[in-house]
């Protein structure tokens, strides 16, 4: 993509910010204009003084000119810089609203793997590096035409034969300027490399110290720190030789054309083939002339960071490419969906007649039945034609080994992911009819890793149930068995957990989500048993909780320890997507299947 | 944050930081000079040429010219070279005070770590040391030089207009002051709450972004999506006001520097005026003037970030400052006892918490962040608790000791007691009947050989993760090691077999494979005690089986401890103690 339909697609998100961002772009050519206008005072005045004998008197009104220009220039900087930021802010506002937007309608699943961190760097630190290509790059390139333009224009106008060298230096800079933008961007690029490497390098040493000093290797260490500094800093500079040659020529090319016009505008003056005022404003005005490019060869780092965090942010926002985000779908005609309308459209046109409220249909306890049900995640299967049902107010555990499937039939119900065929019933409803937000109020999760916000236990509480007063959230956190340790915590309730706050063990952290499901009371619950090294007390305290909170509900549980699987009134038991065994944990055991293989083998650890 | 005691006075950290400047005291000079150089040569550019256009306009002779356009082709070829020299020799200084720098840093952190590393909350404290030094790099090249070369502009140009008229000197000094000094002061302290703010909002910015994308499922489940986005709407555009706060501030300040400078050339070229008319100059210095004076002010344009980076420079040094300086937890013995040889360890009612405000740990852990999987059940002791209450044990060479029950944090301090990471209550540790205390601490760690929970791998290859043990091992040795950690055909298929590069740029190894290496490097370690803490919590069971069954055969003889609560584990100990 060009440099300029990015840039145009990029403002197209935000008209109000384009329209500030070319007032900026003005008030920045009023700036420079204003330069070429003292240039041209300063002229007059000194030739007024110099040469034709004028006193003080009577330059004043060009001397006021003069100081005229200075004050609109310095206004129009200011003007510049104020718009510039206001444009920046606009359509970095916009463009994160849209992208978090597009996060929500995404859902979960997407966010799991590793491209949860490039998303964020790509909303965050991505719109953030938009500030100073809107601020500094983009009036940096319009004004580095038009502001050489009107220099050029106004050096024709006063003397043309130093137009004509100006021409001749110009496409030396431009030279020059072409090869920042190929060559010298990639020995950027490999400075940066070079930079992080040994970043990474000297992090390393920090972070693997404990290991070095185990095996006595850690002060040996400052020696080889020192060697491969060292090194570094010389390819570096190899590196950075060849830029700096580069700027080198450019530097000399504007100094040179400046001399150059000067000795050859003073030898005209002496044939007095031209006179002493344009000739001192063509000299003022040459250094101006290579100044717009100068300052966008500066920026022009503004300018690349700009452009790539600009094709990730519009690669996120096009429709066309929204599908990156949403789990990978098979092909809707082949599956043996009798839903006529999802066989052909997809879940997100679902028909409106079928869609019903949740409260109308919910009956709690509710029952659940998978029928013939298949999802992949991409091209890999998850559930292959699974068929069960779980009774209104059963308990229900589902086992198998990793990615047997046990996680995509949470996800299925949490509807974070639509069946690919088959269907998913709740009692008589089709769980496909109903609003995914109105279904999931039916429905409490206790996830394997509960995700703590940045804010204070209650914060993170009340995330089931914003209302829910203080006497309610320690009451559900008692039930949850949560409450001793919360109590415990330095501020109590009130003390900041999540990344920048005191940090919850594996075992607090699920009670913490308990704690959750209890204040949500909703008649589904979903629970993904920690697999972390539980220690006996959490895990004990886990256990008593989850019988509580099952009480009146229907319960699906994602076994991974025995203990809890014993306490189901029916075990499901899952491999590579299919259901293979179901039935009471004590039957299941004396049928010496799969169910009691997997129990031998893992004879109580998690699996 | 980092216990210190007395933040340091401000100037006694840019002492110290300018101390490191000392042995780069020539270079620091020649940079300045040639900066100095540099910018005047432009002043000369101008000065000359407009004098050599002046004098051309009455002079009859060419000849009379040759002085200026010699200064005119002069100052053209010395601006470049001069501006070439000065990049050239500040970066080489710059790189070789950061190496200095590292060194430094690494050598004063080493007696520390990993206790002093570790007590922050804050998981990103090692990738701000790197940034932090890295921040120190950029105090001479942007904060100590251009100071210093625009003091020398200024009197060079200032001396150049004083030799017409003294006023026109004190003038151009005056208006330099102004803009390079006074104006960024003013504008710094303007900008300094925006700015603290502008840094505030965005991290709480991301914050509130990383909890909205990994969060995502539980916002969702909750039907919370929507507040959290408004949450995260309401940080950005609180970020956004603090940036205007900025530009305005900024647009300010662009404005007058414009602004003075054009002052500049406007007094001066209205001093000059009255000089000529009142016949004190002649005509043909007055476009000089103007020219001289707005050139030097080029001189002043680095110096508002300098001011910046003074301050971020200055921060940097005193986070770094006050790591180093912090005392060593462990004190080591003034005359250590003969090195022990490992024959008999013996624990006796050890009772051991952490000093408030340091969260206990797992010393192997990466200290980065880490993913909610890899989190370790450690981290939840609150401040002040016994970790340990009251243990006791006795091993003698070739006894094997299972240690369950302990809580996470239990036996990750119980194994950072004995190798001497963190300071041991007196007579509670004794290895081969002496106090720990009384040994180095180095002496030691070299009876230990340790599988950690979650073992730190480098970024380097498989073999040198390895060598780590032992620099001196045959390829023979590292193969029978990595057989008996059940290894051997994992790095068999890899195309580069032992020299795969692991890490960010490598290979990225399971949970299970980062277990089995480090495994394979504690059998190389040839060392009397062996420690094994979850050895193989990550590897499935028909795996698991035969790394113990490997293992067995390297404890005989050896001092054997195990925290571990598998069966298959539980099996290869003497004796089971269990610690709450």
């Amino acid at each position: 993509m060009s440099g300029a339909t990015l840039t145009a697609r990029l403002l197209a998100h935000d008209s109000a910010a384009r329209r500030l961002l070319v007032w900026a772009t003005g008030a920045g050519f009023v700036a420079g204009a204003m330069l070429v206008m003292q240039a041209w005072l300063i002229s007059l005045i000194v030739d007024g003084v110099f040469l034709r004998g004028q006193t003080p008197g009577q330059v004043t009104p060009l001397l006021g000119m003069l100081a005229a220009s200075l004050l609109v220039r310095s206004i129009a900087l200011y003007a510049e810089t104020v718009l510039g930021q206001r444009a920046a802010n606009g359509l970095k506002q916009t463009l994160r609203q849209r992208l978090t937007s597009r996060l929500i309608q995404a859902g979960p699943l997407p966010l799991r793997d590793e491209r949860a961190g490039e998303l964020v760097n790509t909303i965050s630190e991505g719109v953030e590096a938009l500030d100073a290509f809107v601020t500094q790059f983009l009036p940096a390139q319009a004004l580095a035409i038009l502001l050489t333009l009107c220099v050029l224009l106004v050096v024709l106008i006063l003397d043309p034969w130093t137009t004509l060298v100006l021409l001749f230096a110009a496409p030396m800079l431009l030279l020059m300027m072409a090869l920042i933008g190929g060559r010298a961007k990639s020995l950027t690029e490999r400075r940066f490399l070079e930079l992080s490497w040994m970043s990474a390098f000297f992090l390393d040493m920090l972070q693997g110290l404990p290991t070095l000093k185990l095996f006595g290797r850690s002060q040996e260490q400052a020696a080889t720190i020192q060697r491969v500094s060292a090194h570094y800093g010389k390819t570096t500079m190899e590196v950075l030789a060849t830029a700096f040659q580069t700027s080198l020529v450019m530097e000399w090319a504007a100094t040179a054309a400046t001399a150059l016009v000067a000795l050859e505008v003073s030898y005209r003056l002496m044939a007095g083939q031209l006179a002493f005022a344009p000739a001192l404003a063509v000299l003022l005005l040459t250094p101006e002339f290579f100044l717009p490019l100068r300052t966008l060869a500066i920026r022009y780092h503004a300018g690349t960071t700009g452009k790539a965090a600009a094709q990730r942010i519009l690669k996120l926002l096009d429709v066309a490419h929204a599908s990156s985000l949403t789990p990978g779908r098979q092909d809707a005609g082949t599956c043996a969906d009798d839903d006529p309308h999802s066989a052909l459209t997809g879940r997100r046109t679902v028909a409106a007649p079928l869609r019903q409220h949740a409260a109308d249909i919910l009956q709690s306890p509710l029952a659940i039945r998978f029928d013939h049900v298949a999802f992949a995640y991409g091209n890999r299967p998850a559930l292959r034609d699974c068929t069960f049902t779980i009774a209104p107010g059963s308990r229900v555990a589902l086992v198998g080994a990793t990615g047997a499937g046990k996680s995509t039939i949470a996800n299925l119900l949490l509807r974070f992911a639509e069946p690919q065929q088959g269907a998913i019933w709740i009692g008589a409803t089709r769980l496909s009819a109903l609003e995914p937000a109105q279904w999931r109020q039916q429905v409490a999760w206790v996830p394997q890793h509960p995700h703590l916000f940045q804010g204070t236990v209650l914060d993170n509480l009340r995330l089931a149930r914003p209302a829910a007063s203080l006497a309610e959230v320690s009451a559900a956190a008692e039930a949850a068995g949560a409450h001793a340790f919360i109590s415990a915590l330095p501020q109590g309730y009130s003390t900041p957990i999540g990344e920048q706050g005191v940090r919850l063990s594996g075992g607090q952290r699920q009670r913490l989500a308990l704690t959750r499901a209890f204040l949500k009371d909703a008649p589904l619950l979903i629970l993904d048993e920690a697999t972390a090294h539980l220690d006996a007390e959490n895990a004990a305290l886990i256990r008593d909780a989850v019988v509580r909170l099952s009480a009146g509900r229907t319960v699906v549980i994602i076994a991974h320890r025995l203990e809890l699987a014993a306490m189901a009134d029916q075990v499901i038991v899952l491999e590579q997507g299919c259901v293979v065994e179901s039935g009471a944990h004590a039957d299941l055991l004396i049928r010496n299947g799969h169910y009691r293989r997997l129990a031998a083998s893992l004879a109580g650890v998690a699996w | 944050m980092v216990t210190t005691a007395v933040p340091m006075p401000r100037q006694r950290t840019l002492l110290r930081l300018l101390a490191f400047l000392r042995p780069f005291g020539w270079w620091v000079a020649a940079g300045i000079l040639l900066g100095f150089a540099t910018i005047s040569s432009s002043v000369g550019l101008m000065a000359v040429s407009a004098y050599l256009i002046s004098k051309a306009a009455i002079a009859v002779d060419v000849t009379q010219l040759s002085l200026a356009i010699a200064g005119v082709r002069l100052f053209a070829l010395t601006r470049a070279l001069f501006r070439y020299g000065e990049r050239y020799v500040t970066h080489l200084a710059t790189f070789r005070i950061l190496t200095v720098l590292r060194v430094w840093f690494y050598r004063a952190i080493e007696p520390l770590a990993p206790a002093r590393l570790q007590q922050v909350h804050s998981g990103d404290l090692l990738a701000r040391i790197g940034a932090d030094i890295e921040t120190l790099e950029n105090f001479y090249v942007r904060v100590v030089a251009p100071p210093l070369s625009a003091v020398l502009v200024t009197l060079f140009a200032a001396a150049l207009l004083g030799a017409f008229d003294v006023w026109l000197g004190v003038a151009l000094v005056g208006f330099l002051v102004w803009t390079g000094g006074v104006l960024p002061w003013i504008s710094r302290r303007l900008s300094r709450h925006a700015a603290e703010t502008a840094i505030t909002k965005r991290s709480e910015l991301h914050v509130g972004l990383v909890d909205m994308v990994q969060g995502m499922a539980d916002l969702a489940a909750y039907g919370q999506a929507e507040a959290q986005q408004a949450h995260v709407w309401a940080q950005s555009a609180a970020l956004h006001r603090a940036q205007q706060q900025l530009a305005e501030v900024r647009g300010l300040a662009n404005a007058l520097t414009a602004l003075f400078t054009g002052l500049a050339g406007l007094t001066i070229l209205w001093l000059g005026i009255s000089l000529v008319t009142s016949g004190q100059l002649a005509g043909v210095y007055l476009a000089l003037l103007p020219l001289t004076a707005m050139a030097a002010f080029e001189c002043v344009q680095p110096l508002s970030q300098a001011w910046q980076m003074l301050e971020a420079s200055e921060a940097a040094a005193r986070r770094l400052l006050a790591l180093v300086d912090a005392p060593p937890v462990v004190v080591e013995p003034s005359t250590p006892a003969p090195a022990p040889v490992g024959v008999s360890l013996e624990v006796r009612n050890l009772r051991f918490r952490y000093p408030p405000m340091t969260g206990s740990y797992d010393p192997f852990a990466p200290m980065m962040p880490i993913t909610p999987t890899a989190q370790p059940e450690s981290r939840s002791t609150p401040d002040g608790d016994w970790v340990l209450d009251g243990l006791t044990f006795t091993l003698r060479a070739g006894q094997r000791l299972a240690i369950t029950g302990a809580s996470g944090a239990g036996k990750s301090t119980l194994i950072a007691l004995l190798l001497r990471f963190w300071d041991v209550p007196p007579g509670a540790i004794w290895l081969d009947g002496r106090d720990l205390r009384a040994y180095a601490a180095e002496d030691v760690r070299t009876l230990f050989a340790v599988v950690p929970q979650s073992p730190y791998l480098f970024h380097t290859t498989i073999r040198d993760n390895l060598l780590v043990a032992n620099p001196d091992a045959t390829d023979a040795e590292l193969a029978a090691a990595c057989q008996a950690a059940q290894l051997d055909t994992f790095i068999a298929a890899l195309p580069a077999g032992y020299d795969t590069l692991l890490g960010d740029n490598g290979l990225t190894l399971s949970g299970g494979e980062r277990q089995r290496l480090a495994i394979a490097r504690a059998l190389l370690k040839p060392a009397p005690i062996l420690v094994l803490d979850e050895a193989t919590a990550h590897l499935d069971a028909v795996t698991a089986a035969r790394v113990w069954q490997a293992l067995a055969h390297h404890m005989t003889g050896r001092i054997v401890l195990i925290f571990d609560h598998s069966p298959l584990a539980l099996a290869h100990a003497d004796a089971v103690v269990t610690i709450v």
